[in-house]
């Protein structure tokens, strides 16, 4: 590991002075991400600004209902929290179901957003990887990619993002807050993320020396009938081989609103709009959650070892949304 | 006799372990300690062409860059793994190309991390196929076993068989993973060596480091108090002590040398893949007239290391016509060793299952099915078993899980989205002794102490052995002090093979029996104490020849997730007839132990080889899967009371490997028995449920 300095301002004024003033610096979360690939040498930051003793560690409610999240508020605080239990509980259940009890109480919101991919090439130096040498080649599409993207994919990357929370905050049209060097700007979820086309070392639409605030999670009053469902290799503190989140909003048998949001399958958090538009005003059947489901996953473009994805994101996706049915 | 053995007694060193004040390898603090840290091979064949270190050299703290060039002459021995930077020649992706040492660890980190390596690349070779060009039939296989065998004629006996199953069955790379990675402390008083070592036995430890630097037995003193786990990658001398006792003599400096996880996956060891044809023959009542298994499996270039697959076959089931081959192909890999049960682990999924699938397609229960093939002799050769309780294993197990309640019909129980299922296999182990020596010492206020090279990698050796000590001295066990892991204590058997307790016990018990003899032909302990001394080698030389193995049986429920192919194990149980048990407690930890790895084998151990580049891509705890907590829910181990006066004075038989054993098959079974769909290829991962 390379030699780095490290910082805890306490003022988020301080924080972005420094970040502005030293070429190299990075922000520092819980660490549970950025600290590992430091260890592999894939991170080599000069200074790292610990943010955590700013003022954003908070949940509270917004004026409209909604709720607002610090960006420093540890995933098992948010995990815990009544009102994301009760009003958003996909997302308290996607907290949950990543990583392990220690890793949550050292992850912060912020940090999980902003979490690496865990593709095998992209955290191996000594290997070829475009997100993490641009132009330098991805060795994925021919090797190992079992657990790599079907859908948003380009030729130059198809890694996955890892993130179980940001699934769920994807479902709830979250709204991340930021300071950047040009001032404050809110970012819904869906431009949050940039798909890799053909700059894949480009994951976000955020400006250098951006300090993620907040996040946002409007008023949704039928996020109440939300679910997380999460399949992964073993049973516990393992990544997601396929998940989604989903809140259903159902009456008289007839589907009123429906968010979908899968994971594990696309480099970003992906947005089931095609399956929710078949779905709306539907009836909430097995045979339309299946449509549904064909209708987002007919784009899908799986490779050789991942093509299993397709039928597990379907199965996720019916399950969940007929068990949301029973439960409304 | 004050009785302990038998006892559950808790480890005698667990407090000292918890409050951190037992010390491993790397634990040992020494006046002038820098730390080498290894630089390995982005290629996996070709040579070195050069090494640049002078920018490393200007480097803060950086005390030496050894190489080929410059790193100091060892003597030959017949493990490539251990002739570290003696050549040019890249072997495999991952190999020491170069030890950075530094006042600290960081410093020698950060000079390795940025350490230009110019190579020369030749095409590389690291996929095993069992049509590969190059396979080829070794000497023997592994530890000293006929390569093939064959009883009467199996064509024939397949050929005039009422039923038949012929499949091929594969299992992963997977990597042994102890929780302390190999590491090493060493530096040299004047001509003499000593080296603190994570290791399975510092005996051979010892003899590996008099042979490469040319010293008197006198010379090397291998100290290895505690060590933190091992399952067979320790079991001989690794190459970071060879790397910390060359630059400890090269610097004059005491040297500390400790791998990372990453490293763990192309420096110790691991299990080979294995592809194993499987061919039974059997009349409608599933009685074999026929048992073929076919075995292929890699080595590397370095080293050969035969893993001895097809063994389990050579013991478990009656069969007029039986053959058991291994074919090898020398890959430009890093050297597969042992891995906690060699030979039985993989050999007994490939061979359960093929006996499962048999036992649907004769409509006979799996257990009645091995019930009717039980041999009276051994199948391959004929000798006698010293003692054989399968069956009973079998009977006991399906007594407990309830089994004659089964429904045998496939696909057919579901509880929601979960598909159930349950499934057996049988386990076996050899039951050997190797010679070890020990010495009791009468101490004057009338405690004992017992020093012997034995290791305790976490089995609770070193109580069950003061259990055994305290028992034949008749004194309570506040009285004994075992002593065990320093190679000045004399050459013993390593903890390996499930040889330790039925080795170490042995002679602990043989020196107690003369100490006895000696205090009572002196009349008592003398003011300066009174030793005696023991080998066994004589005694197990004298043994009679006889098959001498533990049995067991595997019960496992699964439950598969319909919909995502997800597999929960909600009940194992073993239940194992392994000898005499000497401690309780810790032999339920050991065979439970094993029954979790075997899990862990059977549904997540996977090292990816990747074709492009060479190496097991997965090197770390989060891309290679082990069982987690949450995937063990009840799991039971038992034994049966087995007496048996033809193993050694304590009448065990070890429990170090069987509890993984079969366990893989049990839960393939299960699995099958839930879907309908037979899985054989470890490990059953979702996607592979998902596509079949």
């Amino acid at each position: 590991m390379k030699e780095f300095g490290y910082e805890r301002p306490a003022h988020p004024t301080d924080a972005l002075a420094m970040i502005a003033g030293v070429a190299g610096a990075r922000f520092l979360g819980g660490g549970t991400n950025l600290v590992d690939l430091m260890k592999l040498g894939v991170e080599t930051p000069a200074v790292l600004i610990d943010v955590t003793a700013l003022p954003y560690d908070f949940v509270t409610d917004d004026a409209d209902g909604g709720l607002r999240v610090g960006s420093g508020t540890r995933n098992s605080d948010l995990a815990a929290h009544l009102a994301v239990r009760r009003r958003y509980p996909a997302l308290a259940q996607a907290v949950l179901a990543g990583a392990s009890g220690q890793l949550r109480n050292m992850a912060t919101v912020g940090g999980n957003l902003l979490q690496r991919t865990r593709c095998p090439y992209f955290q191996d130096v000594t290997k070829p990887c475009n997100k993490r040498v641009p132009d330098s080649g991805c060795p994925a599409r021919d090797g190992e990619h079992h657990n790599l993207a079907i859908l948003g994919g380009s030729d130059l990357c198809i890694a996955t993002n890892p993130s179980d929370m940001a699934v769920a905050l994807a479902a709830f049209d979250a709204v991340v807050f930021v300071e950047e060097p040009a001032g404050p700007r809110a970012v819904p979820i869906a431009d949050f993320y940039r798909l890799p086309a053909d700059e894949p070392q480009r994951e976000t639409t955020l400006e250098p020396g951006a300090l993620i605030t907040a996040v946002a999670l409007p008023a949704l009053p039928w996020a109440a009938n939300s679910r997380y469902r999460k399949a992964r290799e073993r049973a516990s503190y393992s990544f997601a081989i396929g998940s989604v989140a989903v809140a259903l909003d159902v009456a008289d048998g007839m589907v009123r609103d429906v968010r979908i949001a899968l994971g594990a399958v696309a480099p970003i958090p992906w947005r089931a709009y095609r399956a929710e538009q078949s779905l709306r005003g539907q009836p909430a059947t097995e045979v339309a959650f299946r449509e549904a489901a064909d209708a987002e996953l007919e784009w899908a473009q799986p490779l050789r070892d991942n093509r299993y994805k397709v039928p597990l994101v379907r199965n996720l996706m019916v399950r969940t949304l007929i068990e949301l049915v029973q439960a409304s | 006799m004050s009785g302990t053995v038998g006892a559950p007694v808790s480890r005698i060193e667990g407090l000292s372990k918890v409050t951190g004040e037992a010390r491993y390898a790397a634990d040992f603090p020494l006046a002038g300690l820098a730390h080498g840290w290894i630089v390995q091979s982005t290629i996996a064949r070709g040579r070195v062409e050069s090494v640049d270190a002078g920018a490393a050299l200007q480097m803060p703290g950086v005390l030496a860059v050894v190489t080929a060039t410059n790193a100091m002459r060892l003597q030959d021995v017949d493990d490539g793994e251990l002739l570290v930077l003696q050549d040019q020649q890249v072997h495999y992706r991952g190999q020491t190309v170069a030890l950075v040492v530094g006042d600290t660890l960081e410093q020698a980190r950060a000079a390795a991390d940025g350490l230009p390596v110019e190579y020369q690349a030749e095409p590389h070779d690291v996929l095993l196929s069992a049509s590969h060009p190059r396979l080829f039939a070794p000497d023997h296989v592994n530890p000293n076993l006929p390569t093939d065998t064959l009883t009467g004629d199996v064509e024939a006996g397949l050929a005039g068989a009422a039923v038949t199953v012929d499949h091929t069955y594969s299992t992963p790379a997977e990597h042994n993973n102890p929780m302390e990675p190999h590491a090493t402390t060493a530096f040299w008083d004047g001509d003499r060596l000593t080296v603190y070592d994570s290791n399975q036995g510092a005996t051979r430890v010892h003899q590996a480091l008099v042979r490469l630097f040319g010293l008197e037995d006198s010379a090397v003193r291998v100290v290895s108090e505690h060590v933190g786990g091992g399952f067979g990658s320790k079991g001989g001398a690794r190459s970071q002590a060879v790397l910390a006792a060359m630059a400890a003599r090269m610097l004059g400096r005491p040297i500390r040398v400790v791998l990372s996880r990453k490293q763990l996956f192309s420096l110790v060891g691991y299990r080979t893949p294995t592809i194993q044809r499987v061919r039974l023959g059997s009349d409608r009542g599933g009685r074999l007239v026929a048992l073929d298994h076919q075995v292929v499996e890699q080595t590397s270039t370095v080293y050969e290391f035969a893993e001895q697959t097809a063994v389990f076959s050579r013991v478990m089931y009656a069969t007029p016509n039986l053959s058991t081959s291994h074919r090898l192909v020398a890959l430009d890999v890093p050297t597969p060793r042992w891995m906690r049960a060699p030979g039985e682990a993989p050999g007994s999924f490939a061979v359960e299952s093929a006996m499962d699938e048999l036992a649907e397609a004769c409509g006979v229960d799996p257990i009645e099915l091995r019930i009717r093939n039980e041999p009276v002799t051994e199948p391959e050769g004929g000798r006698p078993f010293s003692s054989r309780n399968l069956i009973a294993c079998l009977r006991e197990g399906a007594s407990r899980f309830r089994w004659a309640e089964r429904d045998p019909r496939p696909g057919t129980r579901r509880d929601g989205q979960w598909l159930m299922g349950t499934g057996v296999a049988a386990s076996t182990y050899p039951a050997r002794s190797a010679p070890s020596t020990a010495s009791v010492s009468a101490q004057e206020d009338g405690s004992f102490i017992v020093r012997l090279t034995a290791a305790d990698i976490g089995t609770g050796a070193r109580t069950a052995l003061t259990q055994v000590a305290a028992d034949e001295l008749q004194v309570p066990m506040d009285k004994v002090e075992v002593r065990i892991g320093d190679s000045d204590f004399g050459p013993a058997m390593i903890a390996g093979g499930s040889m330790g307790m039925a080795s170490w016990g042995w002679v602990v018990v043989k020196a107690c029996r003369q100490l006895i003899a000696d205090i009572d032909r002196c009349g008592g302990v003398p003011d300066d104490g009174l030793v005696a001394r023991a080998d066994t080698a004589d005694d197990i030389a004298a043994q009679a020849d006889l098959v001498r193995h533990s049995f067991g049986a595997q019960f496992a429920e699964v439950r598969v997730d319909v919909d995502t192919g997800e597999i929960r194990v909600p009940r194992l149980l073993g239940v194992f007839a392994a000898g005499r048990i000497v401690n309780a407690k810790t032999a339920r930890s050991q065979l439970i132990g094993g029954m979790t790895m075997g899990l862990s084998m059977a549904l997540f151990e996977e090292s990816l080889m990747d074709a492009e580049f060479g190496d097991y891509l997965n090197h770390d705890f989060a891309g290679y899967h082990i069982a987690a907590n949450a995937d063990v829910q009840r799991i039971d181990a038992t034994w049966i009371d087995e007496e048996d006066d033809q193993l050694n004075p304590l009448g065990v038989k070890g429990i170090g490997e069987i509890g993984i054993v079969g366990t893989a098959a049990a839960i393939a079974n299960a699995v099958y028995h839930a879907t309908g769909q037979r899985q054989r290829h470890l490990p059953i991962r979702p996607d592979r449920v998902l596509s079949p």
